[in-house]
């Protein structure tokens, strides 16, 4: 009974709809000034306006709207010269007012567009995602469900309540609705929401972490039959917490969707949630009768009318788009695909770039970060970004090894010393007592010790057996504690046995 | 002591005549001799309002600048959340909850050395004309305690009627300072919207809700506002402009020169005959001071009412709906198996009243998807007709002027089972706040016909406040020449108390 | 003449999440074709030329700056909570969409 995705596609088109929810990363709330910060202690980040005390009143986060419209700007969308904040009124345990703050008929963003490129039968392919808006409004609070099995909200006996995250700022990203996608529109869905993490990363207006819900995705599908213009009966999936899920949930869909239809049965226009571990989606409890969210213009605020001059100031200011920039640096670094590929997947450009622009060697960043910092990265089970080591600390090491004072040996202990906290390179340097010995001295007492060890390989070298010349490196390396550099070495040796 | 004003009050405590714990406890006394009678107060603070007055009295002793209202006390409506002190705004839904914070408002009076009495009775959430509606059973009219003291802000107005406190907070929505002064023949002042702040202030309707002044002399009155008055970051909707000068100019009351502009529609028919009396005769004596009298015309004034219980309830839907039994508050139903739902259910049914859930269910109508822009949408409309006949009929005068209700003070129980007729107290005093502008009540006398008070209103533009209490100052003192007294020492109730 | 039927007054309880007896319903039922009646006149004058006033301020633009305040102690926060655990407002089971 299961069709094929092969079988889906020859009988009907998806048509996709996006809505993102992103967490700004302002330090206050979206309308009182209680902390953001994530993991902190239950109802230690709240006050009478996050716990919608009688009396309170919201204040909007100027921030906030600033990193909306830088939002707005880097999606192609117009800028609203006068919009409005309004309420959404519905009872829920997690929103202390029972009505959110949001923007229903003049948000403040409106009409953009991204471009996705994807690979296809037919090579790389763009995809033009229009936008209808960009809003801001405002995050609930978190409810944990006690008794039950599960910790889930059915069968639980009670709900406690932590309203720290309620009233944190977010931006509600919603596309127009996205046909022409055919069997790739999973791949497409999946492109648009990493180039949006990408945008909004590089704005830096969010932290965009999918996993910590600081970057959410709800999923529009329906189908309808090849040629038809009607569109289908779209179901909403929500809880899709990763770009792979974002793929897999709108197949799973668009499976679904086509098993119903080629029963004659019809799509129930719902809410359902996507199951991480099956990649399945399950309805969400149907509602018995539709909501009414009653909106009304939010009388305790006024409106934002942005003057134009702001606007265009934070135009000028507008980073590079990242696949623009990302082509950019791949060129200037002539850097081949597959070491670019494996930059973005470990997520080290940005840092990378960094290490650059502080003067390193690109290959030399890249293989310091990819390698020796990412191995670190990876045994302390860290993200490599949250190592103590700068892009700054790297490039100066990078420095270091290119003037001959580091070896790759020694700068490998330095970089230990740095992400274990002993400081920048030249504090880990001179605590340690790093260093390369280029005191020819010294370096000549060691060869002439080692040469004096060692009278029968010395005797091949003087007469003109080079590659034997290895082994004594090797000893004057060790007698000095490979602190010396092993070029100098090589070079003083041969000139010490008449090579030279 | 009581009888005197509260500027009266002020210079004999700066004057070292008197201590503020003196004052305080002898306005404490009042209450307990009278309250029980009058029920003005929800909360009377003996503690805290003694604390307060000592603490006063030690900044004096010790020489501090202080404000010139320091040490006098007042009667805080039930609406303003106060730290630690309960604050019900005679609902059932809030009973036992202490606020964690002070209201803006409460933070000024604190700052400015003003003795906060108590919590002063008023309609459940700020809701009717007559303070019949709180959960705590209704204020009686000092003037006769078989009449209502108006309402909302009725617990407000009767302590000051009363002699429990020399000054009070009201809010008003469609009228609620003023309705209330008109019956107690009190001074109320509905600042311009936006000139006091609205933070801690519990909200019934957001855009029409102002908190301001309740006195017995328009100086007081004045004194009181520019107390209480000024921006406040809290307050997304405060003005950010200089308070007007109201203080000088109730201390001036100069009309000479003034356009004062008779509203066509605010009289005549549906208006008691001694209203009527008292307006005119009020007219003559402003003529007489200097000023000129003009008739202005606001057409759409007829459908200020009906718009105002169209936004009004629909605000108040939305704002009521955090009292929900989850954080806060009253939670009724939390038996073994309930819901969250259920509880919330259950919860709203017991602790709202009856003119709460009508509201409520109306205004849940009016914003309903389909009929959003045939009600909510329509009485926006109306509200930007009523604010072009204000700005329209300002050209030819410079405040506007009308009896502040229809009629004296009615009997508890009379209007309770007939909302409609209960709406017609606000018909003149609704415009102002439609407008968002100034408005001011004070005495004009007693109809002849039953004896009571009857109120004068004065409107003035927005953010021109200080034109009211030149207008107020002059015809209170034109009428206190005529008495020879102050209305209120003709009051004959809790006489010998 | 407009009206609300038991029913009608029934759902918009329910939105309003506001328990009601039948005898409530049907009071309100009656009560608000009285109401209704008379509220509805604002449509005698709410012509499509006229801009409807949502505010009587023109404010614009009102913003606070990104800064962090302190917030109330948790203490502060549940003091007025009918049920608390863990430093949480304990409330009953909640029915509905998993959020």
């Amino acid at each position: 009974m299961a069709l094929t995705y092969d079988e889906v596609m020859a009988k009907y088109e998806p048509v996709l709809g996006l809505e993102v929810h992103v967490e700004l990363n302002t330090q206050s709330k979206m309308f009182c000034g209680c902390s953001t910060i994530f993991g902190a202690e239950p109802n230690t980040q709240t006050c009478p306006v996050c716990l919608a005390l009688p009396g309170a009143l919201p204040t909007v986060n100027e921030k906030a709207i600033e990193s909306t419209i830088k939002i707005g700007l880097a999606l192609n969308c117009s800028i609203a010269p006068f919009s409005r904040f309004a309420r959404k009124n519905y009872f829920y345990p997690d929103m202390p007012k029972n009505f959110q703050i949001s923007q229903y008929d003049e948000p403040i963003c409106v009409n953009g567009y991204v471009d996705v490129e994807i690979e296809t039968d037919e090579g790389p392919k763009v995809f033009r995602i229009e936008i209808e808006r960009v809003h801001m409004e405002e995050d609930t609070g978190k409810s944990l469900h006690v008794g039950g099995a599960t910790g889930r909200i059915h069968g639980a006996e009670y709900s406690l309540l932590d309203y720290n995250r309620a009233g944190i700022p977010l931006v509600e990203i919603v596309t127009k609705i996205v046909p022409g996608t055919g069997k790739y529109a999973p791949e497409v869905a999946k492109a648009y929401v990493a180039e949006l993490r990408d945008i909004l990363r590089s704005l830096g207006v969010s932290d965009v972490k999918m996993e910590q819900g600081s970057l959410r995705c709800d999923a529009n599908v329906s189908l309808r039959l090849i040629g038809v213009e009607t569109l289908g009966t779209r179901s909403e999936t929500k809880n899709v917490n990763s770009l792979r899920s974002v793929e897999r949930a709108i197949r799973g869909e668009m499976i679904r969707h086509a098993e119903l239809l080629n029963k004659g049965e019809r799509v129930v226009q719902e809410t359902r949630h996507f199951q991480e571990e099956s990649g399945l989606t399950r309805s969400g409890r149907s509602k018995e009768q539709a909501e009414d969210y009653r909106y009304f213009p939010e009388p305790d605020l006024v409106p934002v009318a942005p003057d134009a001059a702001w606007i265009e100031t934070l135009r000028a200011a507008l980073p590079e788009r990242p696949s623009i920039h990302r082509k950019r640096l791949q060129e200037a670094w002539g850097v081949p695909d597959k070491e670019m590929a494996a930059m973005i997947n470990a997520d080290v450009l940005n840092i990378v770039e960094a290490t650059v622009n502080q003067g390193a060697d690109p290959t030399k960043a890249r293989s310091w970060w990819l390698g020796e910092i990412s191995r670190i990265a990876n045994d302390k089970d860290v993200a490599i970004t949250d190592l103590a080591i700068s892009p700054t600390d790297v490039a100066e090491i990078v420095a270091l090894v290119t003037a001959g004072e580091l070896t790759d040996k020694l700068a490998r202990q330095v970089i230990e010393g740095v992400i274990a906290g002993e400081g920048n390179p030249a504090a880990v340097i001179a605590a340690r007592g790093i260093k390369v010995v280029n005191d020819d001295g010294a370096l000549m007492a060691a060869i002439e010790k080692v040469c004096a060890e060692q009278p029968e390989t010395a005797e091949k070298i003087r007469n003109g057996h080079l590659p034997a010349a290895g082994a004594l490196i090797g000893a004057v390396m060790k007698e000095t504690k490979g602190q010396a550099d092993a070029a100098r070495v090589r070079e003083l040796l041969l000139g010490h046995l008449g090579q030279g | 002591m009581i009888h005197l004003s509260a500027a009266e009050m002020a210079t004999r405590l700066s004057a070292g005549e008197t201590t503020s714990v003196e004052l305080t406890q002898k306005h404490l006394d009042r209450i307990a001799a009278v309250d029980a009678d009058v029920h003005a107060f929800l909360f009377v603070n003996n503690e805290g309002a003694l604390a307060q007055a000592a603490d006063i009295d030690a900044k004096r002793a010790a020489g501090e600048k202080l404000s010139p209202l320091a040490g006098v006390p007042l009667a805080l409506k039930d609406v303003m959340t106060q730290k630690g002190v309960p604050t019900t705004c005679g609902s059932k839904i809030l009973e036992g909850w202490l606020p964690p914070y002070d209201a803006t408002v409460v933070t000024n009076l604190k700052r400015n050395g003003i003795v906060i009495l108590g919590k002063t009775n008023m309609d459940e959430f700020a809701m009717g004309s007559s303070t019949e509606n709180s959960a705590y059973g209704p204020t009686h009219n000092p003037w006769d305690l078989s009449r209502i003291p108006g309402g909302s802000g009725g617990g407000s107005a009767a302590a000051l009627a009363a002699f429990e406190a020399p000054l009070a907070i009201g809010t008003d929505t469609g009228g609620s300072i003023r309705q209330p002064a008109a019956v107690t023949g009190t001074v109320g002042v509905k600042p311009t919207y936006g000139g006091v702040s609205r933070f801690g202030l519990v909200a019934f309707s957001s855009s029409l809700d102002q908190a301001g002044p309740c006195a017995r002399t328009v100086l007081d009155a004045a004194l009181l506002h520019e107390a209480i008055a000024g921006h406040d970051p809290k307050d997304s909707t405060s003005i950010n402009a200089p308070v007007p000068q109201v203080v000088a100019a109730a201390r001036s009351g100069d009309v000479k020169g003034m356009k004062i502009g008779v509203v066509k529609e605010l009289n005549g028919d549906g208006y008691q005959s001694g209203v009527r009396t008292r307006f005119e005769e009020s007219l003559e004596l402003l003529a007489a001071a200097g000023a000129e009298i003009v008739e202005v015309s606001a057409p759409n004034f007829e459908y200020a009412l009906a718009a105002y219980y169209l936004i009004a309830p629909s605000e108040c839907s939305s704002n009521l709906a955090r009292f929900d039994a989850m954080r806060y508050g009253l939670r009724v139903g939390d038996v073994d198996g309930a819901s969250a739902e259920s509880v919330m259910n259950l919860t709203r049914e017991v602790g709202f009243g009856r003119e709460v859930k009508r509201r409520i269910i109306l205004g849940t109508y009016a914003l309903s998807s389909g009929y959003y822009d045939a009600y909510y949408g329509s009485a926006q409309k109306v509200r930007t007709l009523i604010t072009q006949d204000f700005n329209n009929a300002f050209e030819k005068c410079d405040v506007m002027v009308s009896p502040t209700c229809p009629t004296t003070a009615f009997k508890i129980g009379e209007k309770s089972n007939d909302p409609i007729a209960m709406y017609l107290n606000d018909i003149a005093t609704i415009p102002v706040n439609m407008a968002g502008i100034g408005g001011m009540s004070l005495p004009s006398g007693l109809a002849p016909e039953d004896g009571l008070p009857v109120g004068f209103q004065i409107m003035a533009p927005a953010m021109k406040d200080e034109r009211m209490y030149l207008v107020g100052a002059a015809l209170e003192a034109a009428l206190l020449t005529k008495w020879g007294a102050p209305l209120l020492s003709k009051i004959p109730a809790l006489v010998g108390k | 003449m407009t009206s609300l039927s038991r029913d009608d007054v029934a759902n918009l309880a329910r939105l309003a999440r506001i328990e009601m007896s039948d005898e409530e319903l049907v009071n309100l039922s009656n009560e608000f074709t009285v109401i209704l009646d008379a509220v509805a006149r604002v449509q005698e004058v709410a012509g499509a030329d006229v801009l409807p006033t949502s505010h009587p301020l023109p404010l614009r633009n009102v913003f606070r700056p990104d800064v962090v305040v302190p917030s109330l102690t948790p203490e502060e926060a549940l003091s007025g909570a009918p049920a608390q655990e863990e430093s949480r407002f304990r409330v009953p089971q909640i029915l509905g969409e998993e959020a």
